[in-house]
């Protein structure tokens, strides 16, 4: 299959990027580097800030303080049309008076191109993203996930500098999110373009980012690999907010070089110490770091099942303990427990972080 | 490309300024006139010759201004020089225009501070003309591309153009007018001082009296008109609300033929009614002469006066309180209803704690609206008023009659004016306060519930008879064009018709037009024709730049466009012969003031169904265009225009019908080379021809109907389709006659 588009997969750099609306501060000044190349998700619970550093970076919202640099030229007074950028829309936003082939040649035309070459053009994007022979089509008359493809091929045929997507996959269905998002990932890759995707759905960025930026109230959480947000989020809300966690309060007992001694009730673990000082502390446990063991096991957090839910694959299990309600997942399915049952919680030292109060 | 770049307005503002003549020549724009450039005469000259050669200093900042900008203009060098050039050329330029229209008058100075500091002026100036007004504009667009080029408007050039081109012409063709009837109250009058003019022009007994209280005195035409209004209001409301019962929550089975009532009072002329009424009680009328031949009665003059202007008004008013509330009970969640009677609750009781309590809200917005229409309505008054003055005719007569007193006008119409606005304002609030009807956004399920059998009595016993009456007035109405006179000779004829309409053959074989009314008729087809493209135009510009951008003052500047519809007709038309009939702009007795009047009398009908249709349009439509390299002005012509066909379409015909239709404005600016039809036929009235009147009335009320017909034919039904009931009909909310 040819692939036609040619990128720089450039570098965007926002120095002290920062959004206000009168007195709303909507997104707080921030440094963020965005390697050529790569896909770095913006991810966070609405409200958070996340598409208006999008926007800001499309040219659509323009900041209030700060710069941005796209492949090392800043670009910050620029318009969106001005920008080497394109953006996929969460409604996808094909124009539905031109046809599919239109809408994909419209930017090019835009840009002064041959309406001729620019068709041309667009149909060879098309047949990238597998649509070869849907041109003559109106928008309402393709599905869902073809108006999606459609959308990207528009963006993709200016072969921009970054490629910019805001919830792209949110109006598809849950098997089709996943069939795209890996079709999106495939396509970056291959083409090795430097995409920006906002999305507020956890699995989904785990699943295709270089590096995720988690945002909370108008700021930056945390940035980083998806392993490392996953294994050491630096606060409760970046852990809480990538997959299930159960909040405890514990105690550092001692610490030791890297590591520390981390006091749950009757358990110790050792854990990295992440350069806490001893003393009240909060950790986070992952529910698969959770074990049921028998009421007798050693190193175990007393526990009592509270509830316990059939799920098929497995049984979500709600215990009481000392150090509050812990949920977890019980892969045995022969062995179910019964509310009231005694166990004792063997905790995965993997699944277990400490964090900053 | 050149068109539309900085330099290209620069090259307009110079051509103003340089080339052509600055001031409104005597016999219009020729080409003779434009080779006649400078030719020793100072008032054919451009600023630039008449700077130089005839001693007019005052052009001198003007030309400053061009040359300042010129290095912004070109399209090099840094951005932030080009701005500075740019805002300030622009900015001094537009300043200096502005100023030395409004201080050197056709007496020498204007202002008295200026005779004293520079000695008194022997010159003086007329309008501006062809090279003013180009110089203005391209100044003005030289200003905004300078701030656009600042990082206002996130540096779009067209957006700050078009946000400039609005507030510039809403200042000068709204704002200035209506400031300059208000600051007339405050022009002393030669015989007496500033606080004993105002004293007696606030406290004037004629408009505040209170006689008719105390003894057989007719009180003030403020009182009047407020009784009126409240009455008409009253009983207009109350009539609507029968109707919108009965064709939204009874099996009626000739709702349709109730709703087409909704259509009437835009297409007919603001008249058509009082004649009817006079056709039927008036001394010579049908129920006159019948009661005077059964019974021996002698009714008299009864119609005249209050009670036929009111009978006219509500006549003319109970079709937009019916469209108002039609909207109002069908917008009443049919499941609050039926919540309420699962609850145990009497159809009697939901209606009266449920239903009634919901619409209230827009109750109180159907009064208000037909209360400022009442306010507002100039041709019932004239026609059924007699020696019953209301504050609109009161004005008319202030400056048409041999008063000619301007002082008394702008007293009367400052008046109408503040009672207008408060009406507007408070229906502004009480529309805001309308969220909790049902205004959810997902479809309501469930069956409106049945009107309880006493309400539906009571709606049926009102409605039914008044619908009939108004079908009366208005067969009386159209009759009257086909009878020789009415009430004396009954003789079937045409003759009216062909007063109006006649049409000969010359010898030499060209189509004469000899009948009275062509003339006028022509001009307002053509003028209505050249207003609605305009209208809709600058509407819809204004619609997508209220919903689409975020400025400062977007919010001042979109009520300060609703306020234009609250400005009763009769106050603009007098706020425009005070405004213009005097250098700078001078343009009374020209088709520029009737255009403009139409435009800015009509923008907010357009820029209602804009921002309507807008609002379903999804903004990353936008937003795509332009990420895709688009301009914003590429983005509006092959994006969005595409898209709000349905709404141009409604905005066209709503501002060419009813720049066909009004009078009250439009009356004090006919010329007798630009005389519309509305006013034409108020002539007739007043000179007691009838049946030409009503003769002209039913050609043109037939003229809209196929206009509308054709157009709903071209752009069909399937396009208005789902999307027309998401544009709503653009209920008038204030002085529409």
């Amino acid at each position: 299959m040819s692939i036609p588009i040619k990128t720089t997969g450039a570098e965007v750099r926002l120095t002290g990027l920062g959004k206000r609306y009168g007195q709303v501060q909507a997104v707080k000044p921030l440094d963020l580097v965005i390697e050529g190349g790569t896909l770095v998700t913006l991810l966070g619970p609405s409200g958070c800030g996340k598409t208006t550093l999008l926007r800001m970076i499309a040219g659509l919202e323009q900041a209030t303080e700060g710069r941005i640099f796209i492949g090392g030229r800043d670009v910050t007074l620029l318009s969106a049309g001005e920008r080497n950028v394109s953006m996929v829309f969460q409604s996808y936003a094909l124009f539905p008076h031109m046809s599919v082939l239109e809408n994909v040649a419209y930017g090019l035309i835009s840009s002064g191109e041959k309406k001729r070459d620019a068709h041309a053009k667009a149909e060879a994007v098309l047949e990238t993203v597998g649509l070869k022979g849907f041109g003559g089509r109106l928008p309402s008359e393709m599905s869902g996930g073809q108006q999606q493809r459609v959308a990207v091929a528009r963006a993709l045929v200016l072969e921009p500098d970054v490629l910019l997507f805001d919830e792209p996959l949110s109006n598809l269905d849950t098997r089709l999110r996943r069939t795209m998002r890996e079709e999106i990932r495939a396509l970056q890759q291959r083409l090795g373009l430097t995409v920006v995707y906002v999305t507020h759905d956890q699995a989904e960025a785990l699943a295709v980012s270089d590096k995720i930026v988690v945002m909370r109230n108008a700021g930056i959480a945390q940035a980083g690999a998806p392993e490392v947000l996953y294994a050491s989020p630096d606060s409760v809300f970046v852990a809480t907010f990538m997959g299930e966690a159960n909040h405890v309060r514990g105690v550092i007992e001692s610490v030791s070089g890297e590591h520390c001694v981390l006091a749950l009730d009757g358990a110790r673990l050792t854990l990295p110490g992440r350069g806490l000082p001893p003393g009240p502390v909060d950790a986070v446990i992952r529910p698969e770091a959770i074990r049921i063991a028998a009421p007798d096991a050693p190193n175990g957090l007393e526990a009592t099942v509270a509830r316990a839910t059939y799920m098929g694959s497995h049984t979500e299990y709600y215990f009481s303990t000392a150090v509050g309600e812990l949920f977890a997942q019980g892969a045995d399915r022969l062995r179910r427990r019964q509310p009231g049952e005694k166990v004792r919680l063997l905790l995965d030292e993997e699944g277990v972080v400490v964090v900053r109060p | 490309m050149f068109f539309g770049t900085s330099f290209f307005f620069w090259l307009i503002a110079a051509l103003g300024t340089l080339v052509l003549p600055w001031h409104m020549q005597q016999d219009g724009l020729t080409l003779a006139g434009l080779f006649a450039l400078g030719r020793g005469e100072a008032e054919a000259a451009s600023a630039l010759s008449q700077a130089t050669q005839f001693g007019r200093f005052w052009f001198w900042p003007v030309i400053a201004g061009l040359l300042l900008a010129l290095p912004g203009a070109l399209p090099t060098g840094e951005r932030a020089r080009r701005a500075r050039f740019l805002v300030w050329g622009g900015g001094l330029g537009l300043a200096a225009l502005v100023l030395q229209g409004l201080a050197v008058g056709i007496q020498g100075w204007n202002w008295p501070v200026l005779a004293r500091l520079f000695g008194e002026l022997e010159d003086r100036q007329f309008g501006i003309g062809l090279g003013g007004a180009l110089a203005f504009a391209g100044f003005l667009i030289l200003l905004t591309d300078g701030l656009a080029l600042r990082g206002y408007l996130k540096g779009d050039r067209f957006v700050s153009g078009a946000v400039g081109l609005l507030v510039a012409s809403i200042v000068v063709f709204t704002a200035w007018p209506v400031g300059t009837v208000l600051s007339e109250m405050f022009t002393p009058r030669a015989d007496l001082t500033l606080g004993a003019a105002m004293a007696e022009r606030l406290f004037d007994s004629k408009i505040w009296g209170l006689g008719c209280v105390t003894g057989r005195v007719n009180c003030g035409v403020f009182w009047n008109t407020l009784l009126l209004a409240v009455s008409t209001a009253t009983a207009a409301t109350t009539l609507g609300l029968c109707f919108a019962l009965i064709v939204t929550r009874s099996g009626f089975r000739a709702k349709k033929l109730l709703r087409l009532l909704t259509v009437l009072p835009i297409i007919t002329p603001p008249f058509v009614i009082g004649l009817g009424l006079i056709l039927i009680f008036g001394r010579s009328g049908v129920f006159n002469q019948i009661a005077e031949s059964l019974f021996g009665l002698e009714l008299g003059r009864w119609i005249y006066g209050f009670n036929g202007v009111m009978l006219a008004q509500v006549f003319s008013f109970t079709p937009i309180a019916f469209l108002v509330l039609i909207g109002v009970v069908e917008g009443v969640s049919p499941a609050m209803e039926e919540a309420s009677q699962t609850l145990r609750a009497s159809q009697m009781r939901t209606f009266r704690a449920v239903t009634l309590p919901l619409m209230l809200p827009g109750l109180a917005n159907a009064w208000l609206v037909v209360f400022v229409e009442s306010l507002a309505d100039f041709g019932n008054p004239i026609v059924l008023g007699g020696s019953f003055g209301v504050l609109s005719t009161e004005i008319f007569f202030a400056v048409v009659g041999a008063q000619q007193d301007f002082g008394r006008a702008a007293v009367l119409a400052a008046v109408m004016l503040v009672v207008a606005l408060t009406a507007f304002i408070i229906q502004r609030s009480v529309v805001g306060k309308r969220s909790y009807v049902s205004m959810t956004g997902k479809g309501d399920v469930g069956l409106p519930t049945k009107l309880p059998p006493p309400v539906r009595r009571v709606a049926f016993a009102i409605a039914i008879p008044w619908a009939i009456l108004t079908v009366i007035v208005y067969v009386m109405a159209l009759a009257g064009a086909f009878v020789r006179v009415w009430g004396r000779d009954w003789t079937p004829t045409f003759s009216h018709f062909e007063r109006a309409f006649a049409l000969e053959w010359s010898p030499a074989g060209a189509l004469i037009f000899s009948g009275g009314a062509w003339h006028s008729l022509f001009t307002t087809i053509q003028l209505a024709a050249i207003a609605a493209p305009i209208t809709a135009g600058l509407g819809l510009l204004a619609s997508w730049v209220l919903t689409r951008q975020r400025f400062a003052g977007r919010t001042a500047l979109e009520f300060a466009l609703m306020l234009t519809f609250a400005v009763p007709g009769t106050v603009i038309g007098v706020a425009y012969i005070l405004t213009y009939n005097l250098p700078p702009l001078e343009i009374t007795g020209t088709a520029v003031i009737l255009v403009a009047c139409f435009v800015f009398r009509n923008l907010p009908v357009g820029v209602r169904s804009g921002v309507a249709a807008m609002s379903q349009l999804d903004k990353s439509l936008d937003e795509a265009a332009v990420t895709l390299r688009a301009s914003t002005f590429r983005t509006l012509r092959t994006v969005v225009l595409p898209l709000l066909k349905p709404a141009i379409v409604t905005a066209l015909v709503y501002s060419f019908v009813r720049a066909m239709t009004t009078v009250s404005a439009v009356i004090f600016l006919v010329s007798a080379e630009y005389e519309m039809a509305t006013v034409f036929i108020i002539n007739r009235v007043i000179n007691g021809d009838y049946g030409l009147a009503i003769a002209y009335c039913a050609v043109l009320i037939v003229l809209m109907m196929a206009a509308i017909g054709l157009i709903n034919l071209l752009v069909g039904r399937r396009n208005l389709g789902r999307r027309a009931a998401a544009i709503p009909t653009p209920a008038p909310v204030g002085g529409r006659a």
